[in-house]
């Protein structure tokens, strides 16, 4: 115990010794060494998540073929199904989302040109707007448990008219879509959440502006596969 | 930031372009268009992608890189839905036993 505490003073104390002696010789700087300039290392952080998104458009590409596939089996039973979901709500959800798509690319100019206000206010406009989403979302589902149109972890599914087997189908895929979808929104949520905090300590602005603009593609892209998610869930016919 | 971005008023200007896709695409399905109800709601959805795309992610103003990695990732599920659609959709030309 007195070999390990007496070994890490002297390290501390370099450690610290050290970036006194960097900050004293240049300004903090947002660009990481490996980099040649700030440039080419935002060229890379785009680069980075949008091959993320790439495999994001596969996964939930995936999900939306077989949608197609068991649309095409039954168009008329889709078309049935969709009737049972409230289009008044997704629309109001597909506006509120919309909506929060703005407050964030306003928040990433806000953090681009510096605009410290601006920015807290907007990251946390972004949450509560997310937020009212999740939350219409879940009011959905506890109306669709309670109708019997949940087919999910054994709960009854209650259906009066024809072909019910791609009714009950139409409602998994429903729920599997959607709820992929609201846990993109979760995690985006926490991101933004982290995002405001450092905000509210002063980072995050000028050339530390990446993680704003990062986040605002991923927050997007959840965006727009809402934006197929509300006409072929809601408003087939 | 010397990269250039759309402007505030441009978001704004997009902004209000999606809530009329939107109003019309809801308007569009309370009326009976036939087979054409699915194209209309599936071409609307697709404009307002690729506005969101342009602007929001403003891939307009990316380097060429970028665009080229979100043109092959729309590439890819383009190879996915051709190629699994063919499949289902010509299974029912054979003869059945």
């Amino acid at each position: 115990m007195v070999d390990v505490h007496s070994t890490r003073v002297p390290s501390a104390v370099r450690s610290h010794s050290d970036s006194a002696s960097h900050s004293a010789l240049l300004p903090p700087s947002a660009l990481a060494h490996q980099f040649d300039d700030i440039e080419q290392q935002h060229a890379a952080d785009e680069l980075g998540i949008w091959l993320f998104l790439a495999t994001e458009i596969m996964f939930f590409g995936g999900m939306f073929l077989a949608y197609a596939v068991y649309r095409r089996q039954d168009e008329a039973a889709f078309a049935a199904a969709s009737t049972k979901l409230d289009a008044g709500l997704g629309a109001i959800n597909t506006a509120v989302l919309l909506c929060s798509s703005l407050t964030m690319a306003l928040a990433v100019h806000a953090a681009e040109t510096a605009q410290r206000k601006h920015l807290i206010a907007l990251l946390v406009l972004t949450i509560f707007l997310g937020t009212v989403f999740l939350g219409i979302k879940g009011y959905e589902y506890h109306h669709k448990y309670e109708v019997g149109l949940m087919p999910l972890a054994g709960f009854p599914f209650v259906w009066e008219g024809p072909s019910a087997g791609h009714a009950q189908m139409f409602f998994n895929l429903y729920f599997v879509m959607t709820g992929v979808h609201a846990l993109h929104m979760l995690i985006g949520l926490g991101v933004l959440t982290v995002l405001a905090i450092k905000a509210l300590r002063g980072g995050l602005l000028g050339e530390f502006a990446t993680p704003v603009n990062i986040t605002g593609l991923y927050w997007h892209f959840v965006d727009i596969v809402w934006v197929f998610l509300f006409p072929f869930l809601y408003l087939v016919r | 930031m010397s990269h250039a971005r759309p402007t505030v008023r441009t978001l704004v200007f997009v902004f209000v372009a999606l809530l009329l896709l939107l109003a019309l695409t809801f308007e569009a399905s309370r009326h009976n268009l036939g087979r054409w109800n699915f194209a209309v709601a599936t071409v609307i959805a697709a404009t307002k992608a690729l506005l969101i795309i342009l602007f929001f992610m403003h891939v307009r103003h990316s380097a060429l890189l970028i665009r080229l990695v979100v043109a092959a990732g729309f590439f890819w599920l383009a190879i996915m839905f051709a190629l699994s659609l063919a499949d289902y959709g010509t299974r029912a030309w054979l003869p059945t036993m």
